[in-house]
């Protein structure tokens, strides 16, 4: 009938139940007591602030693209890996050209710096003659005062965000 | 009931309830987790039709690598992973009569077809014969795949790219 699924199956079955039946069986058995610190995230060492579902950082994005590209690729060597030893030299040479072609999309990714994890510039604060130390952003008033038509979006805006990166 | 009619319905009830989950839930995260689920009882279903290798692809590509993009998708915005989605009722006639005539055309599809009923050939291990097929019959349409799979990576660098320029700080040095 189902052959070779079913280990699959066993193993799918068979994981399923014994989760469930241990946990039942602990259940059934432990004293409930609980307290604050049991039901902290981690018993002992740091304690947990805020929540964990945080806004993630945007480069991970870029790199699950790239695993998905990749992996799409590794799926396809998977039936070519099984007839490559009948088929001999053609089936290489086709492999390969179909391999460089993503090689040459990784090599103009390294070239973009696309996987490098560029960190903010450090903002320092700095001393500015007659004023004293002023933030990074800051600008003498002759300046500020030219644009009124046009805030300082440009300036306080971004150096906002890269402020809590 | 037979084995495989059980396991069929079995994974139907799977797919139907956990996309019902996903549709209705307020939180976003519970929806993205039952869609694995929808996902990965697809893959039960390419199982049962013996259709091995896109069962793996159905799991490899799509629980293990489309649904990490859809998190990351949801987790990347500000909005809308905080607060609670409102799922509500809106355009509820429009929404009706499009959801009854895209029905009442899949049950006259379904009923006029006439299905063909073969027995199902146990060819357990299919990828040798997808192997062969695409070093051969296939070979333009797996290059071209290729060629697709280096587009999605310079559409995805481009993208990265943008994204770092729009960080640079203003000049701090001064």
């Amino acid at each position: 009938m189902l052959a070779e699924y079913g280990y699959v199956l066993m193993f799918l079955a068979i994981g399923c139940v014994f989760t469930a039946v241990t946990l039942l069986v602990a259940g059934l058995l432990r004293p409930n007591r609980p307290s604050p610190e049991k039901l902290m995230t981690y018993e002992c060492g740091e304690e947990p602030v805020g929540s964990a579902w945080i806004q993630y950082n945007h480069r991970f994005y870029v790199i699950a693209l790239m695993f998905l590209v990749f992996e799409v690729e590794v799926v396809l060597l998977f039936p070519w890996a099984t007839v490559f030893q009948d088929m001999g030299w053609y089936a290489f040479w086709a492999m390969i050209v179909f391999v460089s072609l993503i090689f040459i999309g990784f090599l103009y990714e390294l070239g973009k710096g696309a996987l490098q994890w560029d960190k903010p510039q450090p903002q320092i604060p700095r001393y500015v003659e007659g004023v004293g130390v002023v933030p990074h952003h800051w600008k003498p008033e002759s300046e500020v005062a030219d644009v009124v038509g046009q805030p300082a979006a440009n300036v306080s805006g971004s150096t906002q965000d890269t402020a809590t990166e | 009931m037979e084995l495989s009619a059980f396991l069929f319905y079995f994974f139907a009830l799977l797919i139907i309830g956990s996309a019902a989950i996903m549709v209705f839930s307020k939180n976003i995260v519970h929806s993205a987790f039952a869609l694995m689920f929808t996902l990965a009882g697809l893959a039960a279903f390419y199982a049962l039709l013996y259709a091995g290798f896109v069962a793996v692809t159905q799991l490899l590509v799509y629980v293990g690598g489309i649904l990490v993009i859809v998190l990351f998708g949801v987790m990347l915005t500000t909005r809308g992973y905080f607060e609670k989605i409102k799922t509500r009722t809106v355009h509820l006639l429009p929404a009706a009569l499009f959801s009854m005539a895209i029905a009442i055309i899949l049950i006259t599809v379904f009923l006029s077809t006439e299905w063909i009923l073969a027995p199902l050939e146990e060819e357990v291990f299919t990828v040798q014969g997808i192997g062969e097929l695409l070093m051969t019959d296939y070979m333009l349409p797996f290059q071209v795949v290729g060629v697709l799979l280096l587009l999605a990576i310079i559409g995805a660098v481009l993208m990265a790219t943008r994204v770092a320029g729009e960080e640079e700080p203003p000049s701090a040095s001064g």
